[in-house]
């Protein structure tokens, strides 16, 4: 293996930013849009409030032709927005004639300390554009500590029918005006494209939606050398249904896949909803989040449980492996140098799938655990299990003492109940600052009691089932 | 009439169109230097060494300071000269500033920060109470104790006794904005701060002493903060001597803001409290005695702990009579951030003490809770003066009008028949668990300490019938500036369009007190009325002799003056004035009337008056896994006679979530290094927008207050925080739903805790 220096590549990009050209030479490319905006631009409207993705002050709106995206300016790599279309709070509207949210934040007493404002604002913007009302899940990822939320909520449901503004538009033919200008090298446009790219120069470090190598560079100070940035390669971001599975493609973004869940597998789209935030899950991506080997991750346990296979591709060959052996360790994967995680395939089988998260947090919280079970019953008899959990070992891990335990048993609460000791074989959990060990293990346990009353039906298994 | 009107915040559409300013948005010159702390990574030690070449030679940095850089006073403390702005060589925490890099960027000084190599020698560290209690590391020589009758004798002769000790978390203020200032040198030894502070007053004393200047020299201008909520009274004086000492040396503006991570690892947070109790009662629930004992954990520096221990001490009857009282209070040191200010102050801690015991006595005597604290309100203000009676620290409860508040705000709940529905539920359901609860607020209003009860105002009516706005407290969103513009417009009769609010600046009002204390509008509003009344005054008494007739003749309404029959325009009458040579600008002063207060005894009368309130809040609770929801919420409170209704209820909203907050998912940890471990949003949880109850009906009691305040308001800032409290007692009833025992249950109600509450009940123990 050729040993190259890691270096850094300086970049040229192309982008709208409200309504105007930016044409940028030799970039760092790990500079983030929101330093740019307030300190290149002098637009301070939009905010730092964390600086790593997590409240929500600095989200921008982002289109392209296919997408209207809100997202994190914080953690959001200037060559992301090649060959799109940015706004900012100062470029959603004229000063003169504000938008239907912005008089209804007014006149609704939406807006306290006006820090988290402007982020509010622009969520708002693109969940109107998308035509989405769901503003409990449009708006999880902007905190606000002085309102309670209230007058937002109502602000969000006031404006939710505005009409679409007319800089949509006018985004969308700028940038076919200007299209053809944001590939280079470092931005492959394909699959092909980055396979060759890993074996010249094997040493790059590939960025997807950035949403956790963002937080390497604004909070670690780590120096990412050669990098490569994966947003022109469409055909990563596709979802191909074959013959008995499902095609994700690494760049499948965690919200399209959402959406995509809805029909396929609505226990999956549930879990996903209450992955990270609508800016983070716009922007992440389901091979970044298979990558990069978490043991809290939320998209894995779930994968596993649906009986998910892995396909690596290495210049022009693949390999195809089960999920859950992918993860070797903390910190350990099975993946050769040169090559990357490019797709997923979920099998079509039928699932009996659920998924329980708990955080401290009902939403855009870590995991503390995260169970994801898939039991098949025949007439009366376990058949199949496959469980799967977050939050309970150094990687997403299988309770295969449990499953065994299960298999071939009398479906009933006698079995769920009593499995206790398997449970332990199969975890020694941590203490964190998120949860105990013996929490985790009792809520694990649990959590198999849950799923059986979930799928037996006939009683409330979960607070928020629950309305008045 | 602009007082009483729902108007929007005067900044409302600044802040919609990004264009409201805050500190890190204010232009700089392009030589400003961007500052970062190299921060101590051990809880407690001595420096042996610190080698800074890395650091110096990091790319952009221009200067590194040390303690031994610093021109005067190495001193940021708000109150007992214990906080150095950097290390002298001890370390009393981790987070604890021990240098400061000048750069060129924000993150060339952040980047730098890093790289020193320090080496300590490390003592063991005081991080618990328990560490606390056995080492007797502690602020003031013992305990304070407050009392009242004799515990040690009714305590035995109660009919009944509960007892119990629980633990109260912390809590980070999470202000969105980042602490923050801005230091630009001017000629002649001048210095203007510009600074994200509930307390320009006190910056500008900080720096003065810092620079060994008069506090003449140095000029302090905060127009709004992103949010303060405390967390902006003391922890601000790091960051703004820091600029301006590096201002002084370099000759260069320096801006400091603290990224997120620093922000918390730094800075103050709520106090964390253990409180313990034995109350005796009768039959029927009533108290006879109680004694608490709280365990306050204050951190490394004194900063503001002993007003917010006492604090807690003087809200521990809350709304209850209690004959025999006793409070003894430890303000523990530990190697920890320094605790501070925080919405109510230790009020809260002090008031949920009681709410527990309450919640126990009705436990025990198997009796609806609300009941309960009905018993043993004090009386009602209706009642004869003779009936009233007096606080454990002696002060006459004069105004008390939650016997009436509590049976309407139960009626609108619909409490009794929901309580019943809960009970019906949980006879029904197992694995879900609903609860219902009811508590009440009082809480005082004053700073405890005297002297800070006064205010300043400035106003000025221009020729041309505009006037300008200026007075002593500070613009944190909550609203103040708004209220205070609406008193001015009121008494000039003119239309809000003529007011220009603007920043609070220690060059034109002097002296101020923290905006803090839920003081803001009472104090400033005060102030800013008596301005206006003295211009007022000198205008109608020229335009009276202009026009041949009385003063009492001269009307200020709808924008004009009415002299008699004669009409003017504000803006002609203005004008009239100013050709008359009428000074058209005066100073207002305010001190609250009546309070003294002698806190060593713990006796006198520390508040003017008493905000009420009251809030029935309904969760469900997931006995498999702890998961808590909050489904409705009613809430009544009392702002008097408000200046601003729409303004009041985004401040009870914006407060109860913020106390329910506090009470369940937000959750600090340190671990057994004293490292902070819950430093930034993806670990430390506030309320996001789905965790806002389901039903949320928020009402003002609307009456007014029988005290003498501006236009017979009353503060609002902080007596509705503690509505959330109820949210913690309705996971109580839950909890209490799964077995006979008592739950124990402490705050933050995690679903761990909670969890494990429910075992606890279950089994018995």
């Amino acid at each position: 293996m050729a040993t190259v220096p890691r270096r850094v590549n300086h970049m040229n990009i192309s982008f709208l930013l409200n309504g105007e050209n930016v044409d940028l030479c030799n970039v760092h490319p790990t500079t983030t849009l929101l330093n740019f905006l307030r300190e290149t631009r002098g637009l301070c409207g939009t905010k730092e409030g964390c600086n790593e993705g997590d409240c929500g002050a600095c989200t921008v709106v982002v289109l392209d032709q296919d997408n209207v995206r809100a997202l994190n300016a914080c953690i959001l790599f200037l060559p992301q927005l090649a060959g799109k279309a940015v706004r900012t709070v100062e470029g959603i509207a004229p000063i003169d004639a504000p938008s239907p949210i912005q008089n209804a934040m007014v006149d609704l007493h939406g807006s306290q300390c006006g820090f988290c404002t402007p982020g509010f604002i622009t969520s708002m913007t693109a969940a109107v554009i998308n035509g989405d009302c769901d503003h409990d899940t449009t708006l999880a990822g902007n905190l606000c500590r002085c309102t309670g939320y209230q007058p937002i909520f109502d602000a969000a449901q006031v404006a939710q029918n505005m009409p679409i503004p007319d800089w949509v538009e006018a985004d969308r033919q700028a940038l076919v005006a200007c299209a053809g200008k944001e590939r280079t090298v470092a931005q492959p446009g394909s699959s092909d494209a980055l396979a060759s790219l890993l074996i010249e120069r094997p040493d790059t470090r590939i960025i997807a939606g950035a949403t956790d190598i963002g937080l390497w560079v604004t909070k670690h100070f780590r120096d990412l050398g050669h990098v490569a940035f994966l947003n022109q390669a469409h055909d990563l971001a596709e979802i191909n249904a074959c013959e008995d599975y499902w095609h994700i493609g690494a760049m499948v973004t965690i919200e399209s896949l959402r959406i995509w869940a809805c029909q396929e597998i609505p226990a999956f789209a549930d879990l996903l909803r209450r992955y990270a935030s609508t800016q983070i899950r716009m922007a992440a991506t389901i091979g970044g989040n298979i990558a990069n080997g978490s043991p809290i991750g939320d998209g894995p346990p779930a994968l596993i449980a649906l009986g998910t296979q892995l396909v690596l591709r290495c210049g022009d060959a693949r390999r195809i492996l089960p999920l859950e052996e992918y993860f070797i360790d903390y910190g350990n994967q099975d993946l050769q140098p040169s090559e990357f995680v490019e797709a997923i395939r979920i099998p079509k089988a039928e699932n009996t799938l659920r998924c329980y998260k708990l955080s401290k947090r009902f939403d855009q919280d870590i995991s503390a655990v995260l169970g994801c079970f898939n039991i098949g019953v025949h007439e009366g008899k376990i058949t199949s299990a496959v469980i799967a959990f977050g939050g309970m070992a150094g990687i997403p891990k299988r309770a295969t003492h449990v499953e065994h335990a299960l298999i071939g048993q009398a479906w009933n609460i006698d079995t769920v109940s009593t499995c206790t000791a398997e449970w332990d074989k199969d975890f020694a959990p941590l203490s964190d600052m998120r949860a105990s060990a013996a929490y985790r293990q009792n809520a694990a346990r649990n959590m198999l009691i849950r799923y059986f009353h979930d799928i037996s039906g006939g009683i409330v298994t979960q607070v928020h089932e629950v309305s008045l | 009439m602009t007082i009483s009107k729902p108007l929007p915040h005067d900044a409302a559409f600044l802040h919609v169109t990004g264009r409201a300013r805050y500190v890190d948005d204010i232009p700089v010159p392009g030589n400003c230097l961007h500052l970062a702390f190299g921060l101590s990574t051990m809880a407690c030690g001595q420096i042996t060494s610190v080698d800074l070449e890395p650091v110096r030679s990091a790319d952009g940095v221009v200067s590194v300071i040390t303690a031994t850089d610093l021109p005067f006073a190495n001193d940021v403390s708000p109150s007992a000269h214990d906080e150095p702005l950097l290390s002298d060589g001890r370390v009393h925490y981790v987070g604890q500033p021990l240098f400061l890099v000048l750069a060129t960027s924000h993150d060339a000084a952040r980047r730098a920060a890093r790289l020193a190599k320090v080496d300590y020698i490390v003592h063991p560290a005081i991080l618990t109470i328990d560490d606390a209690l056995a080492h007797n590391s502690r602020f003031e020589d013992g305990p304070r104790v407050y009392s009242r009758g004799d515990v040690d004798y009714a305590l035995p002769k109660a009919m009944h006794q509960v007892s119990g000790q629980f633990e109260i978390g912390g809590q980070e203020h999470f202000y969105l904005e980042s602490q923050a200032a801005l230091a630009i040198p001017q000629e002649d030894d001048g210095m203007l701060i510009h600074s994200s502070t509930q307390h320009p007053t006190e910056i500008q004393h900080k720096v003065a002493d810092a620079l060994g200047v008069g506090m003449h020299a140095v000029r302090v201008e905060t127009r709004r903060m992103g949010g303060g909520f405390g967390g902006k009274e003391s922890q601000g004086n790091a960051l703004a001597v820091a600029c301006a000492v590096g201002a002084k040396l370099t000759g260069r503006p320096c801006k400091m803001r603290y990224d997120r991570d620093d922000d918390m690892m730094i800075t103050g947070k709520r106090h964390e409290f253990r409180i313990t109790y034995t109350a005796g009662f009768d039959g029927d629930g009533r108290l006879t005695a109680v004694d608490f004992v709280h365990y306050t954990r204050a951190g490394w520096a004194q900063d503001l702990t002993l007003p917010v221990a006492d604090r807690a001490m003087l809200h521990a009857d809350n709304a209850y009579f209690v004959p025999h009282m006793r409070i003894v209070s430890h303000r523990l040191k530990t190697n920890t951030q320094s605790a501070t200010a925080f919405r109510g102050f230790g009020g809260p801690q002090g008031m949920i003490g009681m709410e527990r015991v309450m919640d126990h006595i009705a436990h025990s005597l198997g009796q609806d809770p609300a009941e309960i604290r009905k018993r043993n309100y004090y009386v009602a203000a209706s009642e004869p003066k003779a009936m009233h009676q007096t606080t454990h620290y002696g002060m006459q409860v004069d105004d008390f009008n939650l016997h009436e508040l509590t049976d309407d705000l139960l009626s609108r709940a619909n409490y009794t028949a929901r309580r019943k529905a809960v009970e019906e539920w949980n006879a029904n359901n197992a694995i879900i668990k609903r609860g219902i609860a009811f508590a009440p607020v009082k809480f005082g209003i004053s700073f405890t300490l005297t002297h800070l009860n006064q205010a300043g105002a400035l106003v000025h009516v221009y020729q041309d019938g505009s006037i300008h706005l200026n007075h002593g407290g500070t613009e944190m969103g909550q609203g103040l500036f708004q209220k205070v513009a609406q008193v001015a417009a009121h008494k000039f009769g003119t239309s809000m369009d003529v007011i220009k609010i603007t920043a609070t600046d220690t060059a034109k009002v002097p002296n101020t007190s923290a905006t803090a204390a839920s003081s803001g509008s009472d104090l400033n509003g005060m102030a800013v009325k008596d301005a206006c009344a003295k211009i007022k005054r000198r205008m109608s008494e020229f335009l009276a002799n202009q026009f041949g007739k009385d003063v009492e003749d001269v009307q200020f309404v709808n924008n004009e003056v009415h002299i008699g029959r004669r009409v003017l325009t504000f803006k002609k009458a203005a004008q009239l004035c100013y050709e008359g040579r009428v000074s058209l600008s005066a100073t207002g002063f305010y001190k609250t009337p009546d309070v003294a207060w002698d806190r060593i005894r713990g006796q006198g009368r520390p508040f003017f008056y008493f905000a009420y309130g009251a809030s029935v809040t309904e969760v469900a609770i997931d006995t498999l896994t702890g998961e808590n929801r909050i489904l409705r919420t009613d809430i009544l409170h009392d702002t008097g006679a408000s200046l601003n209704p729409a303004l009041d209820i985004g401040q009870i909203q914006g407060a109860y979530v913020q106390g329910c907050g506090w009470l369940t998912s937000e959750e600090l940890v340190w671990d057994d290094r004293g490292r902070l471990r819950t430093h930034a949003p993806s670990t430390y949880k506030i309320p996001a927008i789905a965790d806002r109850p389901d039903i949320f009906n928020v009402d003002l009691w609307g009456k007014e207050n029988p005290m003498m305040t501006i236009y017979r308001s009353k503060a609002v800032g902080e007596p509705p925080f503690m509505l959330g409290i109820s949210a913690l007692m309705a996971i109580n009833h839950a909890v209490s739903s799964c077995g006979p025992a008592y739950h124990h249950l402490d705050a933050p109600a995690t679903p761990e805790r909670v969890l494990s509450a429910v075992e606890r009940v279950r089994n018995g123990v």
